[in-house]
């Protein structure tokens, strides 16, 4: 029988296994439980002992309320707004732990890192008003790193970044009032909005929820993305190779899972160390491979080129191969069941963050102000294990090659080297039709669906008519297993028009922009698209669309809002947390759209996803007046002398 | 950016730096590092890293810096697996290609001194005539910034076919457009080509022979970079709005005759970064996506006899060709043609005889439009070598034709005639001389198409004022002479009353911002006594334009109420000035030097200067090369003054304006003038003395210093005391 769990071939072959050794799975408890109905519709309320109360639509059309009289819209809404606050807050956290780090860094208290990326730390002190002239750069980064932290206690006032989006955008954001105030006041102030009792008014909600989502994507997530630039340097394109096949049978494999690359940063220094490779060899490994999965693996991807064993669904079956001697965890995605699962084979899954504990798992508390200490304890500890492998491995031979490293400061660089870097020719080339638009695909795995078939036939379907697609997370890597971050799949995928920019560049016609947190970088690009001219005045009149097609986490639907309330017309799949709620799921499907010109869109069918997409592309290709071809203008003097000055 | 054409490019580059290195190693092992390097007679060093990286390379030594640039920048090669995006990289390889190659020139300078001559043409069997030096650059940077050349052609290679050089030179000359030469296609040179053939090579012919390798691509890159800083007002390093003032306003484009080897791809990757595409006649991979150019980036395989008309679509630029019935090639490009002795069939006017124009205005029923009239013999009628007297008379009418239109239509003969190929035209009114080579008779030209071009030109070019034209051309004696006196009756007329034109009865004077295609900021306005500092624009000239085309560069800025009599200063020209100059300039005064004075676009005839110990001026035209007084050459001034920026103490202005009641009236007049180049003083000698005369200064031009005196200050003021200069004893200047 064909296996439709997935379409990764690494992953079918090790799903066999597991079926053959009766090992629970991802994939054998979604088949095992059916996820809830009702919670999953979003009216289900838990938010106090007077419930649960469940208001399926049979109870709603009797005029059923919950206890306390909240409507299905009301708990439609606040379950919604729960789950942005608790995305945000992750990304957040994330963010913390980066400004943390770096001021523990610019101080001198965390002697192991250091700013490998001056010229960022500079362009960032201009843009936030940093006085540099006669500073040191520590001193500088102190400043830096005070500023950014501090934007996450903030009280009132707007968070800095905001200034980054197009003009018309923030006035339309202070016009609604949704300009977020301080990252950590908007994920609490919505969980008091939710809690029994309190907001009780879907439109008040869910603008509360913009306001969340705008401090995680404009707040807490993009100040992760830029001080992480500042510290491990700024991404710029590298070779790599993706997949189980990765792993190494005569080396120590090191798997790091996750999302901070604070830790997996020092891992990788670790994992160089002459002490810990000699270990290594004493042991009987030819050598140490460190190998990422989830977001922790795009971190290292992006600055490093270390290579991804695979994406979330994936994380068992890495265990399944026999052949990793710890996979080292820290925050977000980490399933419980790792070291149940782990118990058949010899690996020891280590956590590392005080925040995020297993039971059953060996935790090594990692120490930032002591980093590299603690990354070479980590790494001793997967050394000391390779011995202790039983019985032959099962690594499946699926690795495939691909490009990462795709900042928008390297999108800007490669459009035009050194001197006339800039995304003209990426405008340029959206108004000539050449590219009909950008697409952002993103987002998680998940097993209620063949595991990445959903990614491939979206992206595959938007290259085929010229859509560019950026990526991160575990879609990026589902997209790179199948080679389409590689320049030859614009020859084979792409349209015409697509592959002839990107033959011009020497791209893939997806891109690989990094982790969930650098879904900020997305929104950086496109308002460099707005600045750079000829595609409208805000993020809302660009050819562009956004997509989760597999989500699964709380984050992806505060990335998702952050990315509607910028303008963004965004689509995901699988399933729907609010269609227990007409008016909940039309604000967000209809309203939103007339409030903030972006809006959601649910539609599980990767192809009729894609048509929808391309369909809004289309539409704003036309709001600008470039769906026809344009007669190419030749210039006269005349026309010289209007120019402004260059 | 096809991925071939990446990994030559970048191929190229790696191959060109290194061998530039090595001329640079073999060059500092001989003369060490202090040993001067540079092209001759400019400010702007080596103009492409001078304009790019804000480095003047003054010195070998100061080259090691730009080589490790070079270095830094030069990407990888292209992997031939799974390759990295690559333009940029390419972009950055041809970028430091350019580097290379002016270095490797500068070098070539220092090794072969006779290697390149210096002027503007060929001398002897010299045919190379390497850098364009500041004079050539800032008279020839004067035609791209009014439109009369619209851009150029940097032609590499050659076709096989000599036949077609010629024809494809001949192409853009119709065009407009410079041709810029070098390199070779197995072992054939365009230049080459062209001197072969007989063709007139050198600037004034707008074929321009630069050099017979690639590297020679670097002197037209850096004139064009050096336009922007000269006219664009850009500073040296400021590297990005330098190549997009290039993309935006200098339209160029790279025309590749022969086989693509890596190091053509490397330089032309470098002229990309300008905005300026690539358009081969071989068959080597495309570049269509748009975005560093305006539009595509190398279009390949066009048939020669497409090539031309192809590059300019592919550029974005509008050519307007002129249409004149007349038998040979017509064009701005052939105004700098010259007739040589051997090559005379007719000629009239200067030593060989009397020829005179004079424009009238007639009543509609008075000219039968299109007429042409030749009386006396013609071309039929002589020999080769044959001199005739010539008077050629243009009568127009026009319901919105003045009287005071006429001379500026007169004037118009003077290039009109002189664009045809094989004519070449010297002077106006009763000074003109004209020359007619036998090749053009050969093609058919006759006397009668001195008339098909007035006729033709004139309605094309003044259209909007003129409704008929017609032409008397006269070869008989006593009719030239008939017509001479008339004219010179009417000349005089005509002088009167622009001499009695003054800035104090006129309300309505005239902007003129038509150098706001390359100096953004920089906006003229003209009063009767203060013509256009480029010396092509007097006020009746502007008023004639703005009538022409109402909403053109020039427009009537009535002159408000007078806030400075002396100085000039007037409200209304304020507020014009501050709106054309998009704020950047909020006042100026007309008749001042040291206050406010007037901004320059870079392309002035002349520019004046404070000299403070001898309590005067300066002034020096722009064809003087040398060192003047104020510690300055022409050049450097002008670099320091031009793209539309206020400087005290210094002032752009034309030739004609020095005798002008109005000449620095503010700071004391011409009496200031304490030095001047000799070829200026000659030129305008005897205006200048009539001036002198109305000062009551009869010898004044004898006690103006010149070069012959001194250079500096303290050479020239002993000679002003002796001579008992007047500036000496007024106010003091500052």
């Amino acid at each position: 029988m064909k296996n439709d769990k997935s379409v990764c071939s690494a992953t079918l072959e090790l799903l066999e296994k597991t079926q053959a050794e009766d090992l629970s799975t991802a994939f054998s408890r979604a088949d095992k439980l059916k996820p809830c109905n009702i919670g999953g519709e979003g009216v289900c309320c838990k938010m106090c002992a007077m419930g649960p109360c469940r208001l399926p639509k049979a109870q709603q059309d009797k005029g059923q309320t919950g206890v306390c009289g909240a409507t299905a819209d009301t708990i439609a809404a606040r379950n919604f707004l729960r789950m942005i606050a608790g995305g945000a807050a992750s990304h957040s956290d994330h963010g913390r732990e980066v400004a943390q780090v770096f001021l523990a860094m610019a101080r001198g208290e965390s002697k192991d890192y250091q700013i490998k990326d001056e010229a960022k730390l500079m362009k960032l002190a201009a843009e936030l008003e940093i006085p540099t002239e006669g500073r040191t750069v520590q001193e500088i980064a102190v400043d830096l790193g005070e500023m950014m932290l501090a934007e996450f206690g903030r009280q009132e006032g707007e968070l800095c970044f905001i200034k980054r989006a197009a003009e018309k955008r923030q006035e339309l954001w202070r016009e609604l009032g949704v300009v977020p105030r301080g990252i950590d006041r908007e994920v609490v102030e919505t969980m008091h909005r939710t809690h029994m009792g309190v907001d009780q008014d879907v439109r008040s909600l869910l603008l509360q929820g913009a306001r969340a989502s705008l401090a995680d994507g404009w707040g807490g997530s993009m100040i992760g993305t830029e001080l992480q630039d500042v510290m491990f340097g700024t991404p710029v394109p590298l070779r790599s190779k993706v997949n189980l096949g990765v792993l190494k049978e005569d080396q120590v494999n090191v798997i790091v899972h996750g999302h901070e690359p604070i830790l997996s940063e020092m891992l990788v220094v670790a994992g160089r160390d002459p002490e810990i490779l000699k270990a290594a060899k004493a042991k009987g490994a030819s050598g140490i491979n460190i190998a990422g999965i989830c977001c922790t693996a795009n971190e290292v991807l992006m600055r490093h080129g270390v290579p991804i064993a695979g994406n979330m669904l994936q994380q068992e079956l890495a265990i399944v191969t026999g052949a990793v001697e710890a996979m080292v965890v820290d925050v977000q995605c980490v399933m419980q069941s790792l070291p149940e699962i782990a118990k058949c084979y010899h690996t020891k899954v280590i956590s590392t963050s005080s925040k995020a504990r297993i039971t059953g798992a060996t935790h090594m508390q990692f120490d930032e102000h002591h980093a590299l200490d603690s990354a070479k304890k980590i790494m001793l500890e997967a050394v000391n294990n390779f011995p202790n492998r039983k019985g032959k491995t099962n690594i499946p031979a699926a690795s495939t090659d691909l490009i990462a490293g795709f900042s928008h400061e390297t999108i800007n660089y490669m459009l035009g080297g050194r001197f006339r870097g800039s995304f003209r020719p990426l405008n340029d080339n959206i108004i000539n039709g050449r590219i009909r638009g950008v697409a952002g695909v993103v987002g998680c795995n998940n097993p209620r669906g063949p595991h990445d078939a959903v990614h491939l036939a979206m992206v595959k379907e938007l290259i085929k008519n010229d859509v560019l697609v950026l990526q991160t997370g575990c879609s990026a890597i589902a997209c790179a297993k199948e080679g389409l971050l590689l320049p030859d799949a614009a020859k084979e995928y792409a349209g015409e028009g697509l592959a002839e920019v990107c033959e011009t560049v020497g791209i893939p016609p997806v891109l690989h922009m990094g982790s969930c947190v650098d879904n900020s970088r997305i929104l950086t690009a496109a308002t460099e698209m707005v600045r750079e001219g000829g595609l409208g005045d805000d993020i809302s009149d660009l050819p562009v669309a956004g997509a989760a097609p597999e989500w699964m986490s709380e984050k992806a639907i505060a990335i998702g809002q952050y990315f509607v309330s910028s303008g963004v017309f965004t689509l995901f799949g699988v399933n729907w947390p609010t269609t227990g709620s007409e008016e909940v799921t039309r604000f967000l499907f209809e309203e939103m759209e007339e409030i903030f010109k972006g809006k959601w869109a649910f539609e599980p069918d990767p192809i009729k996803a894609a048509q929808r997409m391309i369909e809004h592309i289309d539409e704003k290709r036309k709001a600008l007046g470039i769906d026809k071809a344009r007669e190419r203008v030749l210039f006269d003097m005349d026309m010289r002398r209007e120019a402004q000055a260059g | 950016m096809s991925k071939i054409i990446a990994s030559s490019a970048i191929r190229g580059a790696h191959k060109l730096i290194s061998s530039a290195e090595n001329n640079w190693r073999e060059a500092m092992d001989k003369w060490g590092p202090k040993q001067e390097v540079g092209f001759p007679n400019t400010t702007y060093y080596l103009p492409i890293i001078y304009g790019i990286l804000g480095t003047p390379v003054e010195t070998l030594g100061d080259m090691e810096g730009v080589f490790k640039k070079c270095r830094e920048y030069l990407p990888p090669q292209v992997d031939e697996g799974i390759h990295l995006p690559y333009l940029g990289n390419v972009l950055d390889a041809g970028m430091v290609t350019l580097w290379a190659g002016e270095m490797s020139e500068a070098i070539r300078y220092l090794v072969d001194p006779d290697f390149y001559v210096t002027g503007e043409e060929p001398v002897g069997d010299r045919i190379w005539l390497g850098a364009a030096d500041d004079i050539i650059m800032r008279k020839r940077g004067v035609e791209f910034v009014d439109g009369s050349a619209p851009g150029f052609a940097a032609i590499v290679g050659a076709p096989e076919d000599p036949q077609v050089a010629v024809d494809m030179a001949h192409e853009l000359q119709r065009k407009n457009l410079y041709v810029f030469m070098g390199a070779e296609n197995n072992g054939a040179r365009m230049s080459e080509q062209l001197v072969n053939a007989g063709v007139q090579v050198g600037w004034p012919t707008r074929l321009v022979s630069f050099g017979p390798e690639i590297s020679a691509a670097v002197f037209a890159i850096g004139f064009a970079t050096r336009a922007a800083m000269a006219f664009g007002g850009l500073k040296p390093g400021d590297f990005k709005n330098i190549l997009l003032y290039n993309k935006e306003r200098v339209f160029a484009f790279v025309v590749a005759l022969g086989p693509v080897s890596d190091e053509w791809y490397a330089n032309a990757a470098g002229a990309i970064n300008w905005g300026f595409p690539t358009i081969a006649d071989s068959d080597i991979p495309e570049i269509l996506p748009t975005g560093v150019c305006t539009y595509e980036h190398v279009v390949s395989g066009i048939k020669h006899d497409e090539i031309i008309s192809k590059a300019i679509e592919v550029r974005g630029l509008k050519v307007a060709v002129a249409e004149v019935p007349v038998p040979v090639s017509y064009g701005p490009a052939f105004e700098g043609e010259r007739v040589r002795k051997d090559e005379l069939f007719l000629e009239c006017g200067g030593s060989a005889s009397q020829a005179v124009e004079l424009c009238q205005m007639k009543r509609m029923d008075e000219v039968e439009d299109g007429k042409i009239e030749v009386v006396g013999k013609n071309f039929d009628d002589i020999e080769a070598g044959a001199k005739l007297p010539l008077a050629v008379v243009v009568e127009v009418a026009g319901r919105k034709m003045q009287e005071d239109f006429e001379p500026i239509l007169e004037r118009q003969i003077h290039h009109l005639v002189n664009y045809a190929q094989g004519v070449m035209h010297i002077g106006q009114r009763d000074i003109a001389w004209y020359r007619f080579s036998t090749a053009a008779k050969d093609k058919g030209f006759t006397l009668d198409h001195i008339g098909s071009i007035l006729h033709a030109k004139l309605h094309q070019d003044f259209g909007s004022i003129l409704d008929k034209v017609q032409v008397k051309i006269y070869t008989d004696e006593a009719k030239v002479t008939e017509v001479l006196e008339e004219a010179r009756g009417i000349y005089k007329i005509r002088d009167d009353r622009i001499e009695g034109m003054t800035d104090e009865d006129t309300e309505m004077y005239y902007s003129c911002t038509l150098c706001q295609s390359f100096a953004p900021s920089h906006v003229c306005v003209i009063s009767p006594e203060r013509t256009g500092l480029c010396g092509a624009y007097n006020a009746l000239d502007c008023k004639a334009a703005y009538e022409i085309s109402p909403t053109g560069p020039n427009q009537p800025v009535n002159k408000g109420e007078v806030l400075d009599p002396k100085l000039g200063q007037f409200k209304g020209v304020n507020e014009f000035v501050a709106k054309a100059s998009r704020g950047s300039i909020t006042e100026f005064n007309f008749y001042s030097i040291l206050h406010s004075p007037m901004t320059t676009c870079g392309c002035c005839e002349c520019i004046a200067a404070i000299l403070p110990m001898c309590n005067g001026v300066m002034t020096v035209s722009r064809e003087y090369a040398d060192m003047t007084p104020c510690g300055m050459k022409f050049t450097t001034l002008a670099g320091t003054i031009g793209g539309g920026v206020s400087s005290p103490g210094f002032v752009g202005h034309s030739k004609y304006y020095i005798t002008q009641r109005k000449f620095i009236s503010g700071d004391g007049g011409l009496l200031r003038l304490v030095w001047m180049p000799k070829s200026l003083k000659e030129e305008i000698g005897p205006r200048l003395a009539k001036r002198a005369e109305e000062l009551g200064v009869p010898d004044f031009m004898d006690k103006i210093a010149d070069e012959s005196v001194g250079v500096t200050e303290d050479e020239i003021l002993p000679f002003l005391e002796k001579v008992g200069h007047p500036a000496l004893k007024m106010d003091p200047l500052m």
